[in-house]
């Protein structure tokens, strides 16, 4: 066990990644319990080296009681058994102390059902490596021999191959024959259709060529083709899990855990999940609300900017409903929690997504553009040959063979790989920036992306107000009482002002403000009525009044404030030519301010969810794609019917799950994202082009019968290869 | 020629093993940790003799 008295420096000793901060909630909802033992499953953030393995499964063997610890480096989880007691607490205690960031991690049904997917798509590849070796080291003799081996030895030869091939071309390649069955039951193509058509007449022929002793025998063509692309089948799945994975516990920072209260008047923790209709549950001053809830006891006031995007916090009372994602600010509430139905806001966003989902699904990639133009080509081509060598004089089974061999050798090995490889590659480019793709089609659809709508509270801005006017001793008085209050405004205050000392005897009152005595005399901080002003000067942002007894009342202003980036991103857009608009749920001069900051001319203030996706209907008509970066519950509607969307790190869940991507870090992720979109969309263009000439070289070389399985053999993974070292390309140099 | 009766089952028994024990890391979840595994071998655990 390492010594803890080395584990003392904070975060990664590398030095690859600076201490992250800790996260809250209560993590004995979390813990799973089995035969007397318990287990928790964390995620961590910032290790990145070996010395964070040692350090963090140190620190936590360290705990009495701890049996296990096992840190995966791969996907940040951290895994730790114990046998009696909570410890759940002290163990994220513990790793927070070491300088990582710690949040609960619950791996939800559809996170599961991938990772058995990857894992059979890895055993699937595993067993067609197994017979392409075997298979290939079979046909490389009778090349080898061809001419003074006897036919005899060869029928056994090609017989074996033919045993190993069956089985694995059953079971690997179950993948592409569900899929092509399952859509041409409904009278579709997909890629899936010819690949398990020429797998299978590749199969097939072989068959029929050793059993009457020909001399070719595609099973190594037929399995070495099937071995290429459960490799870009399974990068593809592994990337899509990462990024779903990485999304994932981005959500998961945010708390999940809710305090109910049993029918006893007890209190306990558990998981948003685990919440009934009906339940009553205590939302403390600063907790997020995690389930929608009508209020039963306590007036609050409530941040509910990720909601309405609405920037200043309203008063709520018993008998109003509170909406997920809303922040309780100064008082303890109860509710009880209302079912998903039973809501009309949420089922109207339901509605909204349900139809941007129909929407998207009517999109045409280019990868089904291309199958669309490929298969009729390859059958006609095949179907011509046939003829053509019938009507020459040819014998039928050497005319069969030709055409057959003309369909293996168009294989669509090359054609198959040119959009995954490309999208494996540029989503795996955008995963180390931090930005997690739910899609390899949304590239595509960023490619093409015209017209840019942001939501202005949270994307372009921090969402949190900033102290804009300060009053030198007045400012260090009023932090006193600020301190005593959870107040967005008062924690903008602090700060501003930093680390000092609190009032004294100080009380808060929701919706009004916070009053304490300092050096003896009494001072007041909150609204303007709070102070004793009858008539509040109108402002522009959010307003703190400060005063003492019966003094003059001082004023501070604040405002939600720009990200950094958020001009220079801009620009950058408006230079590519895009068009950007604003659409915000907030008020007027608040949308106005930001606009004007921006330069941007286009901007709506006001607009309900509803209208949102109105907007962006009239956008679509006007046939422009919109690409529609927001975050909160009323952007969710808007982000399933846009064209593309993204959202940030700090979304809804409703609106995470709604966009294509999720970003962590600024806005310079819009930037990344439209780049190395517009890349990925050239590189696979330029693959379905080395596609294309393949074929141009291959069918001549088929049709008129000069195809043997050596060259099948080499057609194929050349094609196959210098596609993918074309979107590798992608790696190296630029910005994008 | 009669060798290869028992060099060809020979072989295949040999890519069998190596398919059995690549099933087995898959199922032993071999795969989960690619990062760390190789992070891990430097770790050194042992405590240097006083």
């Amino acid at each position: 066990m390492t010594d803890l008295a080395a584990l003392r420096a904070e975060g990664c000793p590398s030095g690859l990644e600076p201490p992250s901060d800790a996260c809250a909630g209560d993590m004995s909802a979390f813990v799973r319990r089995k035969n007397g033992l318990s287990t928790l499953t964390l995620s961590v953030r910032g290790a990145k080296c070996g010395g964070c393995l040692s350090k963090i499964e140190g620190g936590v063997k360290a705990i009495e009681g701890v049996q296990q610890a096992r840190m995966n480096l791969s996907n940040g989880k951290l895994f730790v058994s114990w046998s009696s007691g909570d410890l759940a607490n002290q163990i994220a205690e513990r790793v927070t102390g070491l300088g990582y960031g710690v949040s609960a991690f619950s791996e939800d049904a559809s996170a599961i059902s991938a990772r058995s997917e990857e894992q059979r798509l890895l055993i699937s590849m595993g067993v067609a490596a197994f017979g392409m070796a075997n298979i290939m080291l079979l046909s490389v003799s009778v090349w080898g021999g061809h001419g003074e081996m006897g036919e005899q030895t060869r029928r056994v030869m090609h017989a074996i191959s033919g045993l190993i091939a069956l089985p694995v071309l059953l079971f690997s390649g179950r993948h592409f024959f569900q899929s092509a069955w399952s859509v041409l039951k409904h009278g579709h193509a997909n890629m899936d259709v010819p690949i398990s058509l020429a797998l299978i007449l590749a199969f097939g022929m072989s068959v029929w060529e050793t059993a009457m002793g020909g001399a070719h025998a595609y099973f190594d063509a037929s399995v070495m083709l099937l071995f290429f692309l459960l490799i870009g089948r399974f990068l593809d799945a592994r990337l899509r899990r990462q990024a779903h994975a990485a999304a994932h516990d981005l959500a998961a920072l945010q708390n999940r855990s809710v305090n109910r209260i049993l029918p006893g008047g007890e209190m306990e923790s558990v998981r948003a999940e685990d919440v009934r209709t009906g339940d009553q549950i205590v939302l403390a001053a600063g907790e997020r609300a995690v389930i929608d809830l009508r209020i039963t006891s306590g007036t609050s006031g409530v941040d509910e900017s990720l909601v309405t995007g609405e920037s200043l916090p309203r008063t709520v009372q018993s008998g109003e409903t509170l909406y997920a994602g809303s922040v309780n600010l100064d008082h303890p509430i109860e509710g009880t929690a209302l079912g998903e139905a039973s809501d009309s806001l949420l089922s109207d966003i339901a509605r909204m997504l349900e139809a941007g989902e129909q929407k998207r699904a009517k999109y045409r990639k280019i990868a089904d553009k291309a199958v669309a133009l490929y298969v009729p080509f390859v059958h006609t081509t095949a179907a011509l040959t046939l003829l053509a060598w019938l009507i020459a004089g040819a014998t039928a089974r050497d005319a069969i063979m030709v055409a057959v061999s003309a369909l293996i050798i168009t294989c669509p090995c090359a054609l198959a790989l040119a959009a995954p490889v490309a999208q494996v590659v540029a989503s795996g480019r955008l995963f180390r920036k931090g930005i997690y793709l739910r899609s390899g089609d949304a590239l595509e659809r960023f490619a093409e992306i015209d017209h840019v709508v942001l939501d202005k509270t949270g994307t372009l801005t921090l969402g949190t107000p900033q102290l804009i006017s300060a009053h030198g001793d007045e400012l260090q008085r009023a932090a006193q009482l600020a301190r005593a209050s959870r107040h967005p405004l008062s924690r903008a205050l602090v700060a501003a002002t930093g680390a000092g000392p609190i009032a004294q005897d100080t009380r808060e009152l929701p919706g009004l403000g916070v009053e304490g005595w300092i050096d003896g005399a009494r001072y007041r901080l909150g609204s303007a009525d709070w102070v004793g002003l009858e008539r509040a000067a109108a402002s522009q942002g959010p307003t703190l009044w400060f005063a003492a007894d019966h003094g003059d009342p001082v004023q501070f202003c604040f405002q939600d404030q720009l990200h950094d980036d958020a001009r220079s991103v801009l620009s950058d857009l408006r230079q590519a030519g895009l068009e950007i608009e604003i659409l915000s749920g907030d008020r007027e001069a608040a949308v106005e301010d930001i606009a004007r900051q921006l330069e941007v001319s286009t901007w709506h203030a006001k607009v309900s969810p509803q209208g949102k996706v109105e907007r962006l209907k009239a956008l679509n008509a006007k046939g422009r794609n919109v690409l529609m970066v927001g975050d909160g519950l009323n952007d969710a509607g808007a982000l399933a019917m846009a064209h593309a969307s993204l959202a940030p790190g700090g979304a809804m869940d409703v609106s995470q799950s709604a966009s294509d991507a999720v970003y962590s870090g600024g806005l310079s992720a819009l930037r990344t994202v439209l780049a190395v979109s517009k890349r990925a969309r050239t590189v696979m263009l330029q693959n379905f082009g080395l596609a294309a000439a393949y074929n141009a070289i291959a069918v001549p070389i088929a049709v008129t019968g000069h195809v043997t399985p050596l060259i099948a053999a080499i057609a194929m993974s050349a094609s196959s290869l210098i596609v993918t070292l074309n979107a590798l390309r992608m790696n190296g140099g630029g910005a994008a | 020629m009669s060798i290869i009766v028992y060099l060809i089952p020979v072989a295949l028994g040999l890519g069998l093993a190596g398919l059995g024990a690549f099933l087995w890391a898959v199922n032993s979840d071999q795969y989960e940790d690619l990062d760390g595994a190789a992070h891990r071998i430097l770790e050194d655990e042992d405590r240097p003799l006083r």
